[in-house]
């Protein structure tokens, strides 16, 4: 090792190593890069002082900003619920959809915030626009399950369909075929009869038939000319508006084998405003009683 | 002390050892607390370790990697609690191995999922997303429906995790195959049994066909209780603000 032998052949430093005559050329670390390195290890410091850091025995140091993402998030929400405050007080006290349509700024804050929570909680089912999906009820038409008030939109939103809830709405329509309740050649001339219902083509004999059966086995929920009705769940088979589809297989489907939609419980999820806000925008989308 | 050092870097192993002495004290100040510092998970009531079922649905998110798109995390930030609901709290990932938190979200947080919508939107999105999310990017997983649920080593599955921690007992190992049939079955015989062992476990035909116990009731199972185990009327959130 020649220490002090630091200056190469061709005038560059070299560290003073020598391995095997082997040596090292000494190339710093640009000043910049230095200075930077040194200011991290101060900023760190500081921060130790200032935010939360180190662990000790049964906590850990609060720093002195006291900083606590949990108590800024609390912030923020009250804030939220501050700018919100006086339209979230009328609306969880709304009892009549009066209430909020005679008030045009209250009107326009629970469409616009109806609107938003439509998309985050409803559009995945329903449609962005609520038009709907197989299985999913369009929510733009007349045509209600369970009542198109506001009050029974409400109802519906807070407690679902066969969600579980004590109080959701609750109704069974058979598995005719599955469940062997009728045999198979009269599901399929129910078949036919409830697609005569709203006017479709089927075959006279099966309906005259079905006739009969239709008004013991039917006619307690849907009606005695399968009106439908909202009490029970049990929709309108006149008015051509299909939640299954209207083709004859899906209707010979829905009789085989029965069918029971859930929608879920919305309380608890949403709170009481909320609740009412998507009563309101649901019913404004067109088809409100 | 420069001169010390020139010993340090001449020795290999007295290196190696300085090197493993001064990485444990980062692990002693940053992982050792967290084992014994009773603030790292809140006390609250209703977490419970998965039923044998749920756990299968998940060992099933974890195969499809659904994690790489899902986050399971509501984060403490304004827009996300009134997007997903409540932040999430460590104690109701404690008995995850390993946690599904997630660092993506092509898809949306899946934390608060549970409940949210029906098992029927869950099967029928499952199997082909774009038929209720027309702009959805998803890939369908229409095999899930038609795949028996293998469940012969649910058994040691729950084992591994005991010893891993989640509290499972003696009983809930032995009746595990017998857990993942009765959960599908509301007339089950074992059905008190069952919920006696997981409290509040929802118990119903996942998938719709009571004929078989398909992947797609494990995951649908899985699905449905995320996020709705806490009892949130037990939580403190002052006492927690960290």
């Amino acid at each position: 090792m020649a220490r002090n032998d630091s200056r190469a052949p061709d005038g560059d430093t070299t560290t003073g190593h020598e391995w095997d005559g082997i040596r090292e050329y000494n190339n710093p670390l640009p000043r910049w890069w230095v200075w930077t390195f040194w200011i991290t290890i101060l900023w760190s410091i500081a921060y130790w002082v200032y935010m939360p850091a180190w662990p000790g025995i049964s906590g850990y140091t609060k720093g002195l900003r006291n900083h606590s993402e949990r108590a800024n998030v609390a912030v923020e929400i009250g804030k939220l619920e501050a700018a919100r405050g006086e339209a979230i007080k009328r609306l969880a006290a709304v009892t009549s959809l009066d209430d909020v349509e005679k008030d045009p700024a209250l009107l326009q804050y629970t469409l616009a915030a109806g609107s938003s929570l439509f998309g985050d909680n409803c559009a995945t089912c329903h449609g962005s626009g609520g038009q709907g999906f197989p299985g999913y009820p369009n929510l733009n038409d007349d045509s209600w399950l369970w009542g198109g008030s506001f009050a029974d939109i409400k109802t519906t939103i807070r407690y679902g369909v066969r969600s579980g809830h004590e109080k959701a709405h609750f109704s069974i329509m058979q598995a005719y075929g599955r469940d062997g309740l009728l045999p198979a050649e009269t599901v399929s001339d129910l078949t036919s009869y409830v697609l005569s219902l709203s006017g479709g083509a089927a075959d006279a004999a099966a309906v005259a038939r079905a006739a009969p059966v239709f008004q013991q086995q039917c006619a307690s929920c849907h009606g005695p000319e399968g009106k439908g009705n909202q009490k029970q769940g049990a929709p309108d088979l006149t008015d051509a508006i299909w939640l299954y589809g209207g083709d004859r297989k899906s209707v010979h489907e829905t009789l085989t084998n029965g069918r029971a939609g859930v929608m879920p419980a919305w309380e608890g999820r949403l709170s009481e405003d909320e609740i009412t806000a998507l009563a309101v925008y649901v019913h404004d989308l067109g088809g409100g009683q | 002390m420069l001169d010390r050092h020139k010993f340090l870097e001449k020795n290999g192993l007295i290196l190696t050892v300085a090197i493993l002495a001064t990485v444990a004290v980062g692990g002693a100040v940053e992982i050792a607390p967290l084992f014994y510092l009773e603030s790292t998970i809140e006390k609250v009531e209703g977490v419970r370790p998965y039923s044998p079922l749920e756990l299968r649905g998940r060992d099933i998110y974890i195969r499809e990697g659904c994690y790489t798109c899902h986050s399971q995390q509501v984060r403490p930030l304004r827009d996300e609690v009134e997007r997903y609901g409540h932040y999430s709290l460590a104690a109701e990932s404690m008995y995850d191995h390993p946690f599904q938190w997630g660092s993506k979200r092509t898809g949306p947080d899946l934390a608060r999922v549970g409940g949210k919508y029906s098992d029927a939107w869950q099967r029928q999105h499952l199997i082909d997303p774009r038929s209720v999310v027309p702009e959805s990017v998803m890939p369908p997983y229409a095999r899930l429906d038609k795949t028996p649920l293998d469940f012969e080593d649910v058994e040691g599955r729950l084992t591994a995790l005991r010893l891993e921690g989640v509290p499972y007992t003696d009983e809930m190992i032995e009746n595990a195959k017998a857990d993942v049939e009765a959960q599908v079955d509301p007339f089950s015989p074992n059905y008190d049994a069952f919920l006696a062992r997981y409290p509040k476990a929802q118990v119903r035909d996942f998938d719709g066909n009571p004929k078989s116990v398909s992947e797609m009731d494990a995951m649908i199972a899985y699905l449905q209780v995320l996020g709705t185990m806490v009892d949130f009327s037990t939580y403190e959130p002052e006492e927690n603000f960290r």
